[in-house]
Order: structure tokens, then C-alpha cells, then sequence
């Protein structure tokens, strides 16, 4: 049995919750409802300009990279507040996507021998740019892979790369894309130079596409296993806090509805029934609110990780679900329309619960990690 | 000023004084009391040097490596967690002085006498009367029940009816009652596990000076919101290590038994050990927000959380442990002084775990209080609000 070396820090510090006071007040803003919404139905799904408030404008993007590499220097700590009020705001954004997966992707090698024409490691560049939030990066591996699970990886011959990976996360506003080939090395390639499909996606608010590499050029970064798996960890880890901002907008939203909605000339709020279902609810939430910041730490210290990352999103999916569940139920019949958002939190909730692994691929992992040997 | 530097000094002198290895356990713990370290935050004179209630830790640290006996906090908890508080504020000068000391050491061991059978939940419908003799002496009719530790207590703090004519929650008034009066019988009462932990207390004109109420005629239910509120402190407060509650015997099993494993139990234990782990975390979280003097109202659904969890992961092993399942360890008629959760078989785990959603207020109940005081969702309509007790139906 593994134990934790020390405690975690589970509270929020006063400058994380400046931070998310911040991140809040851009989304009241830039992202309401109706507006992601209406943009779900357009050609581009994508909220570039809540992207670039928060990119650009804050310098989120750059929260993981060092200084050194044009960074912010924070920590998983802080990238989870940001996920939390993103989860909240349900915002078509690609922050953990870009800032968290392609991010601790390109953080495996930043002291690379291989460097680019300007002589710098080919990952430090790159890095410095998602850094600034201008360059969106995607790690084209697709989104329902756990973080020990196989992955598709595509041919790399005669100095090009060749195949066609599907279920990409935000690639379609990707400008370059980390690709895994089957000599065992990690590509940076340029969108351009790749042919990509949007595919029909459950999640109206993180689209999926398929990526067709045809001959095309790219540069390689290092091994793909490594970076890989630190990517996949960090982002289902991090995960768990975008899915408790769903379960926690879910839950304050049902009972702010249910004290207003009456119904047999009462608040139905009143009704035991549903007390109950509510307490249960927030009671699942307080302990996915553990769970996730207890994941964050871990990542942020680097100790017991695996097991951190397990636990939060063994715990995560069925939470936020059953929350979203619950909201469209409770708010009857208008839960049920295209025009009240809670579609969109139950579409995210569900989708969550497959990215990067399933509960049950998280639980089958802890049963290694833990020594509770299956059968 | 007393700060951790200050205690620490405070601690070398009483061990100094009093060095553990050759004084008697009762007198370093009455000395321990004298000196204000029993508990810190309590008022100087009363045990205490009216510091924060966080120093304790520092004290405690120091005591534990002097390897200084202490006061056996948990088979006096109901005096330490309940009755302390409510004595400190609600008791008289004298009351404070009388009880504090004897109840902190352990001397004197202290009772509950608040549910009835026909009030526990509902625990403001109580019957039990207190009439009075002119200016003098209250005397007491009445039972109650699920009254622990009631066969070794001393004193007890009591809730009884003294107003009929008022609606049930005025009427009340608190007592403590001196368990070795005339009038006190205690009862076993036989659980489902086979031992009797609890007491049935018959109560036959049970006489207690007036100079033992607890605050004024007719507000014992505003004294005893305190002693309840405490109550729920002390079952959420305790912190564990991975694996620390009840999920730790049954993964030991596992991972001993692999004879036992099939592919259902692994799924089910998986799972339950996901939910110990982020209960104990989130458990973990609240101690911190109290430490950080930020309280978060998660302490109302500790309990809740490991009722259930206490009752399914001992299930579940019952079942993992087919045929062994099919027996049990023990059922001679015991009188613990303490629950004891992790030195019998899980049948008696999985049996005694059924009080964990019904003691110290049910699920349903503190579901209810969740969804009012947390969510802010309306209170159930209240029919007896303004009724007389003795109009209430019965």
C-alpha cells in the first residue's frame, strides 16, 4: 500500500482566489450562456475572444511553463482554479487542451539536444509560444485515452508523416499539432500542413476533429512514450477540477431554480424528495472539491501523483454526471429545451467522463497503484 | 500573552514538577488541569489560559513524547465533547468550578440524558416532566434511552419538560443529575450487535436541587443546541491516514485472501475505496479550514458520509468472506466501555455500523439540515409550531 509523504494542502491560498475572482469576472463577460449557445451552432464553436482575454490579456496560457521559457512559473494549483471557473462557465475554450496537455507535453523535453534553426531546444520555442497564448498547441492523441492506455500513432517514412488520427480535442483552432509516430518520436507539425475534419462531437463546447496527415512535415521533439503519459496524467488530473466547476454550476443553479419554482403553491424546493436529492448532491461535491485539489497538489509537488490523479478521477465523472442529471430532471420541462444551458453541462459532463479515461479505467488503475490485485 | 513558545515553556515546568514516570496518573492530570494545559482555550482557573483552541496540538506533542498519561479522551467523550461545553457556557461560577476539573481527568464520568422513546428525532416532543416543590427541589418522571456510558456515569445532563402548556421547543428546561440519586434506574438495553453498549434510564421522582438547572427555566433548548452542536464536531473531527477508517480491514482481507477475489467484489471494493479516500481527504480539508479559522459548513455531511461508507464497506466484507461470512464472533451479552470497530469481525462491524446513520442524528434528519442550513432550501412546514405540548397528539 502506498501512503502520501506529507499532507496535502487542500485549501485554496488568498492569491488563488484572487486569481479565480478574476477568471470569473472575464467569463461573466465574455462568455454567458446564450452566447456559447448561439456559438455552438455556427462555424466556429471556438470563443477566440474569451481565449484571448485569457491568453493574451491574463497570460493563463503560460501558467505551467517556467519563467524561463516565457512562462508564468505557477503551478497545477493555480491551472485548476482556472479549469474550475471554466467548468463553471462551460467556455469553448482550449485551455486544457493547449495550456495543460500540449503544455506538459512540451515540458518533458525543454533541455532537448534538438533544436530548432534559431539553435534553441525545438520544445522551448514551442513552448514560448503557447506561453503567450498566440499558438494554440493540440497533442493529437484522442481525447477518451487514459493516461497508461495505448494510443494510435501514425507512420513516419521517408522524412514525413503519414495516417489519420480521429477524436482530436480542439485541433480545429490547433496551430500546431504534437503527433506520436511509430518510431517511437513525438512531431511537432504545423495545422497547416495537416488536413483537419471536424467531427460531430456530444461536447458542442470542445469539438472534436480528425487529423489527416498526408506527407506531411514535422519536427521532431523527443520520445513520444514519456511525454505522452505526462501529458495524459496532468490532463486527468487536472480534469477533475473542470468537472467540479460543471457539478458545482449544476448544483447552485438547480437550487436557486427549485427556491423560486413553485409548484402545489409551495417553493419545490420545500419538498423533502427533493431536499434530499440536493443534500446528497453538495455532499458529492464536497468530496469531488477534495479530491480534485488534493489531485492538483500532487501534481504541483510531483508526490503521489498516480494514485492522486486515480483517486480524483475515479470519483470526478460519476459526480459531475449525476449533478448534471440531476439539474436537467429538476428544472422539468425547461431542462429539457435547447434554449436553457443546461444541455450544454450535461453534454460536457458526459464527455468528460470518457476524456482521458474512463472511472473505471482510473479505479482499474488503482487497483495496480494500491495493491488490490483483481482477481 | 500565550503563544506556542509560551506553552511549550508552561509544559517543561509541569513535567518538572511533576515528573510522569513516579507521579500518580489522577494527580499529573489534576495538575495538568491546574496548570491550564488540559484545555488550552478554556478560561485560566477552569483548565485553560484562554488561548487558541489550535495551541492544544502544541501541548499535546510535548505530553505525548514525555510520555505523560493522559485522561482517556474517548471513554469520557460524552463529558469532554458535550457536557464541558455546555457547562462553560451556560453553567454558574460554582457549577463550572464544581464540574469542570473531576469531568476533564476522568474521575467522573458523564451521561446523556436527552432521547426518549417517543422523541428522538423529534427530540423537542420529549416528555419526561420536571415539576417543582415551591422554591426548592425539581422532581423528575420520566425514561430515556440510547443513554451510553449511563452505568458508569456520574452526573448526567438532562433535558425535561416543565412547562406543558407552552409549544414543545419553550417548555424545556436542562439539569444535571446526579446518577447515583434515589429514583435513577439504569437498564441495559440489548442491541442488534448482542452486547448493550446503551442504557435504557428509568427516572422515578428523581429529586435535583435547583442549583443543579443549567441556565433558565424554560430555555433548555437553547442550552441544548449547544450540547448537540458539539456533538457533531466530535464525530466528523478525527483524522485519518490512507486506508485509516473501516476500508483498511477489508483491503488487508483482499490483499491476504486471494482465494476470496471475484471480479464483482473488485469492482465493488474499488469503488468503496475511492469513496474512503476522498471522504478521509475531504475530512483532511475540513480540519484545515479550521485550523485556518475559515470553518466550512462540510463538517454536516462528514457524519453522513461515513455512515453510509461504514456500512457498505462492512457489508461488502461480510459477504467477501463466504462462509466465515455465515458466522459470527461473539454474541455473550458485553458492556464495552467503548465501541470497538476494528478488534471484532466484520459482522459485528456491519451490524454496529447500522447505528452510524441513526446516532447523533439521522441521515434523514441531517439531510434535511444540509438542504436548509447549507443550501438555504425552505424548511418542512411545521404544524406544531404554535401548539401546546400537552395538545400535541401522541
Amino acid at each position: 500500500m502506498s501512503t502520501t509523504s506529507a499532507q496535502p494542502d487542500l485549501l485554496y491560498s488568498e492569491e488563488e482566489e484572487a486569481l479565480r475572482a478574476a477568471v470569473r469576472d472575464l467569463l461573466t463577460d465574455h462568455c454567458d450562456a446564450p452566447g456559447v449557445i448561439a456559438r455552438t451552432e455556427s462555424d466556429a464553436p471556438h470563443d477566440r475572444e474569451a481565449w484571448k482575454a485569457l491568453a493574451d490579456g491574463m497570460g493563463l496560457a503560460g501558467l505551467l511553463i517556467p519563467e524561463a521559457h516565457g512562462g508564468q512559473g505557477a503551478t497545477h494549483r493555480e491551472v485548476a482554479v482556472v479549469l474550475e471557473e471554466l467548468g463553471r462557465a462551460v467556455a469553448p475554450v482550449p485551455y486544457l487542451t493547449s495550456a495543460v496537455v500540449a503544455t506538459e507535453a512540451l515540458l518533458s523535453f525543454p533541455q532537448s539536444r534538438l533544436r530548432s534553426t534559431g539553435g534553441t531546444p525545438m520544445a522551448a520555442d514551442l513552448l514560448a509560444e503557447l506561453a503567450t497564448g498566440r499558438r494554440i498547441g493540440a497533442l493529437a492523441v484522442a481525447l477518451n485515452i487514459a493516461p497508461g492506455a495505448a494510443y494510435k500513432v501514425v507512420r513516419h517514412e521517408d522524412g514525413a508523416l503519414h495516417g489519420e488520427l480521429t477524436g482530436i480535442a480542439d485541433a480545429a483552432v490547433a496551430d500546431v499539432l504534437l503527433v506520436p509516430a511509430d518510431d517511437g518520436g513525438l512531431y511537432a507539425v504545423d495545422a497547416s500542413a495537416a488536413t483537419l475534419t471536424p467531427q460531430v462531437s456530444l461536447d458542442l463546447t470542445r469539438p472534436l476533429a480528425t487529423v489527416t496527415l498526408d506527407r506531411a512535415p514535422g519536427r521532431l521533439l523527443g520520445d513520444a512514450e514519456p511525454a505522452v503519459r505526462r501529458a495524459l496524467r496532468a490532463g486527468a488530473g487536472l480534469l477533475a477540477s473542470e468537472q467540479l466547476g460543471v457539478a458545482e454550476w449544476a448544483l447552485t443553479e438547480t437550487v436557486r431554480y427549485l427556491k423560486e419554482r413553485k409548484q402545489f403553491n409551495r417553493p419545490v424546493g420545500g419538498f423533502q424528495a427533493l431536499k434530499h436529492r440536493l443534500a446528497q448532491l453538495w455532499l458529492e461535491v464536497v468530496n469531488l472539491r477534495a479530491a480534485a485539489r488534493n489531485a492538483a497538489d500532487a501534481l504541483a509537488k510531483d508526490d503521489d501523483t498516480a494514485v492522486a490523479v486515480a483517486v480524483a478521477q475515479a470519483y470526478a465523472a460519476p459526480v459531475a454526471i449525476h449533478a448534471a442529471e440531476e439539474a436537467l430532471q429538476l428544472h422539468g420541462g425547461i431542462g429539457m429545451t435547447w434554449e436553457h444551458p443546461v444541455h450544454l453541462y450535461l453534454k460536457r459532463a458526459k464527455a468528460d467522463s470518457i476524456a482521458y479515461g474512463t472511472a473505471g479505467a482510473h479505479r482499474a488503475a488503482l487497483a495496480e497503484l494500491v495493491d488490490l490485485q483483481a482477481p | 500573552m500565550t503563544d506556542a513558545p509560551e506553552l511549550r515553556r508552561r509544559t517543561a515546568e509541569l513535567l518538572a514538577a511533576h515528573p510522569p514516570a513516579t507521579t500518580d496518573r489522577l494527580d499529573f492530570l489534576r495538575a495538568r488541569f491546574d496548570a491550564g494545559l488540559a484545555w488550552v482555550h478554556y478560561p485560566e482557573g477552569l483548565g485553560g489560559l484562554g488561548a487558541p483552541r489550535s495551541l492544544q496540538a502544541v501541548v499535546d506533542a510535548e505530553l505525548e513524547a514525555a510520555n505523560a498519561p493522559d485522561n482517556d479522551p474517548r471513554r469520557i467523550g460524552i463529558g469532554l465533547g458535550m457536557a464541558a461545553p455546555t457547562i462553560l457556557a451556560y453553567g454558574t461560577e460554582e457549577q463550572k468550578r464544581q464540574y469542570l476539573r473531576p469531568l476533564w481527568t476522568g474521575e467522573e464520568v458523564w451521561c446523556q440524558l436527552f432521547s426518549e422513546p417517543g422523541a428522538g428525532s423529534d427530540l423537542a416532543a420529549l416528555g419526561t416532566r420536571a415539576v417543582r416543590e415551591g422554591e426548592g427541589d425539581w422532581v423528575v418522571n420520566g425514561q430515556k434511552v440510547w443513554t451510553s456510558s449511563a452505568h458508569l456515569a456520574r452526573w448526567a445532563i438532562l433535558i425535561a419538560r416543565t412547562d406543558p402548556d407552552v409549544p414543545k421547543h419553550r417548555g424545556i428546561t436542562y439539569f444535571i443529575c446526579d446518577m447515583t440519586d434515589p429514583g435513577v434506574d439504569v437498564r441495559p438495553l440489548r442491541q442488534v450487535t448482542g452486547e448493550a453498549e446503551f442504557n435504557e434510564v428509568f427516572l422515578t421522582d428523581v429529586r435535583i436541587p435547583d442549583a443543579r438547572r443549567l441556565g433558565e427555566v424554560g430555555d433548555g433548548w437553547k442550552v441544548a443546541q449547544t450540547t448537540l452542536n458539539n456533538e457533531r464536531v466530535a464525530i466528523g473531527g478525527m483524522r485519518l491516514p490512507r486506508e485509516g477508517g473501516m476500508i483498511g480491514p477489508v483491503s488487508k482481507t483482499w490483499r491476504e485472501r486471494p482465494e476470496l477475489r471475484t471480479h464483482d467484489f473488485h469492482q465493488r471494493l474499488l469503488k468503496l475505496w475511492v469513496e474512503a479516500e476522498t471522504a478521509r481527504l475531504t475530512a483532511e480539508r475540513l480540519r484545515q479550514q479550521l485550523v485556518a479559522g475559515q470553518p466550512g459548513p462540510e463538517g454536516a455531511g462528514m457524519k453522513l458520509a461515513f455512515a453510509r461508507l461504514n456500512q457498505e464497506i462492512s457489508g461488502l466484507e461480510v459477504e467477501l468472506r463466504g462462509e466465515e461470512g455465515l458466522l459470527y464472533d461473539d454474541w455473550t451479552m458485553r458492556r464495552p466501555e467503548l465501541v470497538d470497530f476494528v478488534g471484532r469481525d466484520a459482522g459485528y462491524r456491519y451490524l454496529r455500523s447500522k447505528g452510524n446513520s441513526i446516532e447523533g442524528g439521522t441521515t434523514e434528519v441531517l439531510l434535511n439540515i444540509v438542504a436548509e442550513r447549507v443550501l438555504g432550501l425552505p424548511a418542512e412546514p411545521r404544524t406544531d409550531k404554535d401548539v401546546a405540548w400537552k395538545d400535541l397528539a401522541r
